[in-house]
């Protein structure tokens, strides 16, 4: 770790000006990802700015036709008070105890990691994003592996989920770190289908071929045969990008299969 | 006697309570006034010479103490780290043990080799000061196949061909006659994984030198920490073993990896009198994963020739060990006596050959890790024993019935130069085969199919050879250090009892199973007793944990120690009981004589032995405390059935256990929980290297499994609920009957793990770990 200045911002503002006039400022939410790679000298910053002070920043609240999570909302509160039931699922499903009681939603999307669960919810559900700034569509939200749509000092300070008539969350887990080597969000809502799909390319990304099968017929057999281009996924020693294919296909059926 | 804490009983481990409340006390716990902190620079080239190192940027950083390279060490004549086990090749010459300077001079042969430390005030002035130094390295194409280093590109000079050493075992004319005759031959090429050991506990290391008395005080994660002193006394000249003290604290697991002495505690121990301050290091998670001794890692052709009605005949193997980039403390060892002696296993097969080539690659080394060379030699017999009973078309365990060595063979010479004392081999199998509920198989498995899933049984009939080791035997198979444990019993003035071992606990409860040892044959309370280790200065030259000795070994000292206590005591309370020494009867803490009300406690003779107003002081020395060398007789052979049972998602190519029983023949047990303990460690690593467990190197020599991130530790939602039992036939050698239980797990659940894959799949052979992705493959045919 390098040396930095630590900072505890009471307000959204205030956590913003520090960062605006800082040189290498950073955010701190959790720290589940921001700590480990200042542990390892992998960043250099001046400041550190800590979310966790800023009370408008949390909680999970649900209102009618919507459901709104607070930007610094950890995953444990997610798995606990979401009214959503594959996001309850998603969120139980991250990491382990320690993670989901240290990480955050904010955080999670802000660094979109290939192999991250949340940002399978957020395109998967539709999700908007709200930052101190301006809102984002899930849609135009992910730009690319470990890139976002975030400007430079914008905070994500909540993001919010409409209310799906159906909706399905499965992962097939990396066996070491826990991160899905691949994750399928497939959901209804108001008659749109969505299916987004995590851990197997370079950024979430959306299965239109799926989509638009399950938007004829809402049965697993209906994507049964539909062969995923893996010719850009991500290849390791757990998974080929082949084997990521494959397992696209059984995910997103498994996923269909439990809510229809 | 049979009490709450005596032997047989299952007591709470003592040590826990400070283990689980954060108050144990490790290397990285012990801080000193003026302490310094060590960072070491590490190689991030597989193989490349070193042009330069310049480390004048580094000195000049702000916080910087000072920055050593190698050259530093050898112009003090710090020697280089040796190879403890003289193997010789089939053709009577040495091993070949390249060079292994502490920190690298001319050459760095893995990612991870330290060419240079920098010393700071904090560890964040070391780190910006190790980043300050500028060094220029000349590439080379590392070798990092096992199977094929031999023709590879040679990376040592002083070793042809990479080859160390080209051994043999057993009588090569007979085996291959067996083949001759035989009316089927299994064979298999297997690969045996690298592993990462993973102790909870990094390595640490806080040198200190004390310029008054001349005296070096090495505080480390040791599982031996005499023999890290000699080590470092004797071959790297830090010191005369009488100024250098060697304290080895608590320490968080080891499996091996701390039994060797390395580059870094060498290192910090000569800094600190260079730089005439104490010296800390402390390993992070990366560098364990660098630079810890690695495990397993062999290549195998193994052959099994069968009669016609299923006897075995002969097994021929060939391996091809992977020593990592230097031969580490005892690495040789491993897959040579630790490894081909055991392939006669638990059969009767008349005709045995082994040959084992030893190879460098550019690659971390490779010691012994949990089992060391008997889970490869358990995982090469029982892995063909099955899949011989497949081509054959015969039951699984008829086949390994029929070729038991039975309990009238005993003593049994195996045709591998061991001599096992007593089993029961069909004992533990059919306790086992009951737990299983082997006859319901085909219905389980029926049940899987209808729903999409594949289900398969696999067999492990493993034996061990522990309680390492006769020390006149293992010196004559080139060992360089005798193998026997010591013990000192210490009565106190008021009957409380110190008891200083050899042995060290990294995990395993010593201060528990001993107390219980010595309370029990005192007959005092267990609380009364304390278990002093870890430390040269207060135990006698012992040889540490490893290899299922402690209790075996390092108990048997106690055992014998505690016994002369006994002895003297009951000189002592004759005279106080105005008796004759063979009238004095002892027991549960009493002593008496025949027809008399009089007795004694054992407080009260030894408050005696220590106010000696009632004391025979013309025939004997006050005090009481006695010492003991034990040296045992042979090794110990714990043997078991265990039997994994599989369920295989066909989609994905996931394997979950669904049940998993082991059974095993210890001996006599002391602390059964504890022993139940060890089993399930030892099976949870045996199925990690089975399913999960990895350790891997890309062809540039990156350790690409080197964190947690791609490194898959067994965790408890991977492992099903163990059922656990034992079996005893008591070892016949040692004065407690017991075998040693530490590595049974690890070394016997491997094989039965893919064993009931490779059922499940219909397959011969399929590479471990058996991820997802490889059954899946396994599935589609390819
Ligand atoms: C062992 C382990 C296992 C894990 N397993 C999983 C898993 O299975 N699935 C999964 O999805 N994730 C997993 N994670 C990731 C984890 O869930 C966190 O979501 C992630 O690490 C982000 O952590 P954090 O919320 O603490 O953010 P931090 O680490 O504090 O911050 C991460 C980045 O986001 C920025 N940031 C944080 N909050 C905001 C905000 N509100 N607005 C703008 N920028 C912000 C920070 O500046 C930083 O760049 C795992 C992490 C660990 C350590």
């Amino acid at each position: 770790m390098y040396s930095f200045r630590y900072h505890r911002a009471a307000s959204i503002e205030e956590a913003k000006e520090l960062h605006t006039t800082s040189d290498e400022g950073a955010y701190l939410a959790g720290g589940m990802t921001l700590i480990p790679t200042l542990k390892q000298r992998l960043a250099d910053v001046d400041d550190v700015i800590d979310l966790g002070g800023i009370e408008s920043l949390k909680g999970v609240m649900t209102s009618g036709t919507s459901m709104k999570v607070g930007g610094m909302a950890v995953h444990n509160e997610v798995a606990a008070n979401a009214t959503i039931d594959a996001l309850r699922h998603l969120a139980s499903g991250i990491g382990d105890p320690q993670v989901r009681n240290r990480g955050t939603i904010g955080g999670s999307i802000a660094n979109n990691d290939p192999a991250a669960d949340y940002p399978a919810a957020v395109l998967g559900l539709n999700a908007t994003i709200h930052t101190n700034g301006r809102t984002i569509g899930a849609d135009d939200f992910f730009t690319g592996m470990f890139d976002t749509a975030l400007g430079d000092s914008e905070i994500v300070t909540a993001v919010e989920f409409p209310m799906p008539s159906r909706a399905a969350y499965i992962k097939f887990p990396n066996p070491a770190s826990r991160y899905a080597v691949v994750g399928v969000m497939v959901s209804e809502t108001n008659g749109n289908v969505r299916v987004a799909v995590t851990g197997a390319g370079t950024c979430v990304f959306r299965a239109s071929a799926m989509e638009e099968a399950l938007t004829n017929e809402f049965a697993a057999e209906s994507i049964s045969g539909i062969s995923i281009d893996s010719s850009s996924f991500n290849s390791d020693i757990h998974a080929s990008a082949e084997y990521r294919a494959h397992l696209v296909g059984v995910m997103a059926q498994r996923a269909v299969s439990q809510i229809s | 006697m049979a009490t709450e804490t005596g032997i047989g009983a299952s007591v709470r481990r003592t040590e826990d309570a400070r283990f689980i409340t954060g108050t144990g006390r490790y290397t990285d716990d012990i801080n000193v006034p003026g302490q310094t902190y060590c960072v070491f620079v590490r190689s991030t080239h597989a193989r490349a010479k070193i042009k330069s190192i310049d480390t004048s940027d580094a000195l000049s950083t702000p916080g910087v103490v000072a920055a050593f390279v190698g050259a530093d060490l050898a112009k003090d004549e710090i020697g280089d780290l040796p190879c403890g086990w003289l193997v010789k090749s089939k053709d009577g010459s040495d091993m070949i043990a390249p060079p292994h300077p502490p920190i690298a001079t001319e050459r760095v042969n893995y990612v991870g080799e330290p060419y240079a430390l920098v010393i700071g005030e904090t560890v964040q002035a070391a780190k910006d000061g190790a980043e300050a130094i500028v060094a220029e390295f000349e590439i080379q194409t590392p070798v990092m196949d096992v199977a094929s280093a031999t023709q590879s590109e040679q990376i040592h000079e002083s070793v042809p061909s990479n080859r160390s050493y080209d051994w043999e075992l057993g009588d090569k004319a007979a085996t291959d006659a067996a083949f001759e005759d035989a009316a089927h031959v299994t064979s298999l090429d297997i690969v045996n994984n690298r592993l990462i050991p993973n102790a909870i506990e990094p390595r640490a290391a806080l040198g200190s030198f004390d310029a008054a008395s001349e005296t070096y005080t090495l505080h480390t994660t040791s599982q031996n920490p005499h023999l890290e002193r000699l080590v470092l006394a004797a071959f790297v000249n830090i010191a005369p073993e009488a100024k250098l003290h060697v304290v080895s604290p608590d320490v968080g697991g080891g499996f091996g990896s701390k039994i060797f002495v390395y580059a870094e505690e060498t290192a910090v121990i000569w800094a600190s009198a260079k730089v005439g301050r104490p010296v800390k290091w402390t390993a992070d998670r990366v560098e364990s994963f660098l630079s810890d001794a690695h495990g397993r890692d062999h290549v195998t052709h193994a052959e099994l020739a069968l009669s016609e009605e299923g006897d075995f005949l002969g097994l021929r193997v060939k391996t091809t060990a992977n020593m990592g980039a230097y031969l580490s403390t005892f690495a040789s060892s491993v897959p040579t006596y630790l490894y081909g002696t055991l392939m006669a296993g638990q059969y009767k097969t008349p005709a045995i050959y082994v040959e084992v080539q030893a190879v460098f690659t550019n690659t971390a080394p490779v010691d012994a890790y949990r089992g060391a060379g008997r889970p490869e030699a358990t995982y090469v017999v029982e892995r063909l024993v099955e899949t011989a009973a497949r081509e054959l078309n015969t039951d699984v365990a008829e086949l390994r019935r029929r070729n038991f060595i039975n309990p009238e063979d005993f003593p049994y010479e195996t045709p591998v130069a061991l001599t096992y004392d007593t089993g029961n081999y069909a004992a533990s199998l059919d306790k086992a085969l009951e737990y299983a509920n082997y006859s319901g198989f085909a219905s389980r498995k029926a049940r899987s199919e209808a729903d999409g899933k594949r289900r398969g049984l696999g067999f492990s009939c493993y034996i061990e050879a522990c309680g390492l080791a006769p020390s006149q035997v293992a010196l004559s198979l080139g060992a360089g250090v005798g193998l026997f444990e010591s013990a000192e019993v210490r009565v106190d003035v008021t009957g409380s009892v110190t008891v200083m071992t050899g042995a060290h606990s990294h995990g395993q409860g010593h201060e528990t199973t001993f107390a219980q040892l010595v309370s029990d044959k005192l007959g005092i309370p267990f609380e009364n007793v304390s278990v002093v280790h870890g430390d040269t200065r207060r135990s006698d030259y012992g040889l540490g944990t490893y290899g299922s000795r402690s209790i075996a070994v390092g108990g048997s000292a106690i055992s014998k120690a505690t016994d002369k206590i006994v002895t003297k005591a009951k000189k002592i309370a004759a005279h106080m009981l105005d008796s004759e020494e063979d009238q004095v009867s002892f027991d549960d803490g009493i002593f008496t004589i025949p027809d008399s009300n009089e007795s004694l406690t054992f407080g009260e003779v030894a408050f005696s032995a220590y106010v000696p107003g009632n004391f025979p002081l013309d025939e004997l020395e006050p005090g009481l405390s006695e010492k003991a060398f034990y040296d045992p007789a042979n090794f110990t052979y714990p043997a078991g059935t265990h039997i994994c049972e599989v369920e295989i998602d066909s989609e994905t190519g996931t394997t979950s256990i669904v049940s998993f029983v082991a059974v095993d023949d210890f001996g006599n047990v002391i602390n059964p929980m504890i022993v139940e303990g060890q089993v399930h460690g030892g099976l949870a690593q045996g199925i990690g290297q089975a399913l999960l467990e990895h350790g891997i190197y890309d062809s540039d020599g990156q350790l690409v499994s080197g964190s947690y991130m791609d490194y898959t530790m067994p965790r408890a939602d991977d492992l099903p609920d163990f059922v656990v039992d034992t079996t005893s036939t008591p070892c016949t050698h040692n004065p407690l009957g017991v075998k040693g239980c530490g590595e049974a797990g690890a070394i016997g659940a491997t094989a039965a793990v893919m064993n009931a894959i490779t059922d499940a799949l219909g397959v011969k052979d399929l590479p471990m770990p058996a991820t997802s992705e490889t059954v899946w493959r396994a599935i589609q045919g390819g």
